[in-house]
């Protein structure tokens, strides 16, 4: 099976007076149905990784293939096109846009991409807004909503062009007990229910348990790389 | 609503007082770029037209174009003289009738016979050299104003005594003479004579009003003491701007020098030239310290919203669509500001125009403006250029965030 996202001997390097190595040798495959764990001390590479393996940097040496192709070849543009219809990404803050409603900024990446009119956008928009609990939000804009439902908005906006894979940096690193929960839930659902692969980055090593897989990167490095489940998949 | 203008709509109209400042900055460069446009041409096209109006388009007058051709030019192809002065000959254009009847035949316009000449003036002690211009009343109507330029008596009054004459009113209080009053000319050639003053006119150029005065041909035939002499044929087009044409024509069939009014005024053509260089380049200078403010709000708009584009950057906009994003409002910006400035320039415009006003040199009562839609759009282009070259800038810079330096800023 062709894995969903791969790397290949990815180190990233920050250029300076001193150069810091961001993550170094990386060699990783998801694939699909995964839900994986990116875990790690602070500062130990996990979110540069996560960056790396979603197209948002590019790495100094090495490759990230999506789909079996390679990325180092691509133009920005094909990168970016890339990112908006194969992958959808959470940040550890919404990241939604203030001035536009929930609605509208799930309906952006459908827009973006030009395969839906601005209407059935809308539509699908609110279609997930109400699956994921948030029918009575909808012409809200992100500060008039909790923390929870602003990273519930961020799932869906993610999952807007119905991508194989979601990048999650942090998504309930904000949020409290219940919300953490629930968001996670969410998350499990869209594996196990809804046949993605999620890829988070967390530091609550508890949540990790809970996932299939766990990666562990210590110094940019991945020193494990483990199954936390049966059903997990690992290399 | 197109994705991309939707939100370049969203960002400006969540910054609406930095942008009604912008978009007022816009406006105002258009609005008295409109008014100085309207103001520096309104004059210079009233000041043209009035040179127009007031001297022939063309004057053949008695000077030959080039000295006669000497024989061994005729017979040697390699000979060639310069410098050559034309012979001293009796002055005056030789059959002139003749000259003006086959002119007449193709010039688009109106020809008369005159006679240029200068003469001293006396009345009540006061000697003053004037310029005494012979004319036909019959023929002049046709090409001057002179008729409607009449304050006292009519160009026919020329008749009315055996040596008439019309006195500019300014050189007429200048020496306090009235109508009927007898005036002295004496002509360089000698000749002296009484004329009775039968009428005056007021041209509104001082130079005209203080130092001319008309006669019939042939009293100034007299003072030319010179019978039939005629040594100016003056032409007014249909279209004056075709007088240069005309006039190169003409000089070539008569063998005379013709002068067209441009030809006669290129001095002031180039000043008038230089001057609209000038305003062009103030208008320029006010429509880009204008941009100054668009390139102000665009530049806050992309530093206030670095993590709005490191999200649509994320979510896979592209660079492309972050700069137009940016680009747009600049534009809107400037197309606002311009439509705005419509207006003010409009009504800019129409206030200077109604105002009252008095040179020493002329007799306008209203500041001449002129209403031309190129003004409008010239400065609008100006504008919306240079909102949209302001805007580039930031726009250009927005779209080269990376935003993973934001992400993890905000992290």
């Amino acid at each position: 099976m062709i894995p969903l996202i791969e790397a290949r001997n990815v180190t990233k390097i920050i250029a300076g007076t001193v150069p810091v190595t961001l993550v170094k040798d990386i060699n990783l495959a998801i694939t699909p149905r995964e839900f994986v764990a990116i875990t790690g001390p602070s500062g130990s590479g996990k979110s540069s990784l996560l960056y790396l393996l979603g197209l948002l940097d590019l790495p100094t040496t090495g490759d990230v293939l999506i789909d079996g192709r390679s990325t180092n070849v691509m133009m920005e543009d094909e990168r970016a096109e890339v990112r908006l219809s194969r992958i959808g990404f959470v940040f550890q803050f919404h990241f939604l846009l203030p001035e536009f409603s929930i609605t509208e900024n799930v309906a952006l990446p459908m827009r973006a991409l030009g395969g839906l009119p601005a209407h059935a956008a809308t539509s699908r928009a609110e279609e997930l807004l109400t699956s994921l609990g948030l029918r009575d939000h909808l012409h809200k804009t992100p500060d008039q909503l909790s923390g929870g439902q602003r990273q519930r908005v961020a799932v869906a906006r993610a999952l807007a062009n119905d991508p194989p894979v979601i990048l999650a940096d942090e998504p309930t690193g904000s949020l409290d007990t219940l919300a953490t929960s629930q968001v996670f839930d969410i998350l499990r659902e869209l594996v196990t229910l809804g046949g993605k692969t999620v890829v988070a980055v967390t530091h609550d090593l508890n949540l990790a348990a809970r996932m299939h897989r766990r990666i562990h990167v210590v110094d940019g490095q991945i020193v494990s790389d483990e199954a936390t489940t049966p059903e997990a998949n690992v290399r | 609503m197109n994705l991309i203008l939707s939100i370049a709509w969203t960002h400006i109209r969540h910054r609406a007082r930095q942008t009604l400042v912008a978009i007022a900055g816009v406006m105002m460069g258009v609005g008295f770029s409109i008014l100085m446009a309207a103001m520096m041409e309104g004059s210079q096209d009233d000041f043209i037209k009035t040179l127009v109006d007031a001297l022939p388009h063309i004057s053949v007058t008695d000077e030959l174009r080039e000295p006669t051709r000497q024989p061994a030019e005729l017979v040697y192809q390699a000979v060639e003289f310069h410098g050559l002065t034309p012979e001293a000959r009796r002055p005056g254009i030789k059959n002139p009738m003749a000259i003006i009847a086959s002119l007449q035949s193709w010039v688009p316009g109106t020809l008369t016979p005159s006679v240029q000449s200068k003469a001293v003036l006396r009345f009540a002690r006061r000697n003053l050299t004037i310029s005494i211009v012979g004319i036909d009343p019959r023929t002049e109507v046709g090409v001057s104003n002179l008729a409607t330029h009449m304050r006292q008596g009519t160009l026919a009054s020329l008749y009315r005594a055996s040596n008439a004459i019309l006195l500019g009113d300014r050189l007429a209080n200048k020496i306090g003479a009235r109508v009927n009053s007898n005036v002295t000319l004496t002509s360089a050639q000698g000749a002296v004579m009484t004329a009775r003053v039968v009428g005056m006119f007021h041209s509104g150029f001082r130079a005209i009003d203080e130092t001319t005065g008309y006669v019939l041909l042939k009293t100034a035939q007299i003072l030319e003491m010179q019978t039939g002499i005629v040594n100016e044929i003056r032409v007014r087009a249909r279209d004056p701007m075709n007088a240069r044409l005309i006039s190169e024509r003409v000089g070539e069939q008569t063998g005379y020098r013709s002068i067209s009014w441009q030809e006669a005024q290129e001095d002031l053509l180039s000043t008038i030239t230089l001057r609209n260089v000038l305003m062009y380049t103030i208008v320029g200078a006010i429509l880009l310290v204008a941009s100054f403010g668009t390139y102000n709000i665009v530049s806050t708009i992309t530093h206030e919203k670095t993590r709005d584009i490191a999200i649509l950057k994320s979510l896979g906009f592209r660079n492309r669509s972050i700069r137009t994003i940016f680009i747009i409002e600049a534009g809107l910006i400037g197309l606002v500001g311009a439509l705005l400035g419509w207006l003010l320039g409009y009504l800019l415009t129409w206030g200077v125009a109604s105002l009252e006003f008095k040179t020493p040199f002329s007799d306008y009562n209203h500041l001449p403006v002129l209403y031309t839609m190129k003004h409008y759009l010239l400065a609008t282009a100006v504008a919306l250029a240079s909102s949209l070259i302001a805007g580039y800038f930031p726009a250009h810079a927005a779209a080269r965030l990376h935003p993973v330096d934001i992400i993890r800023g905000a992290t």
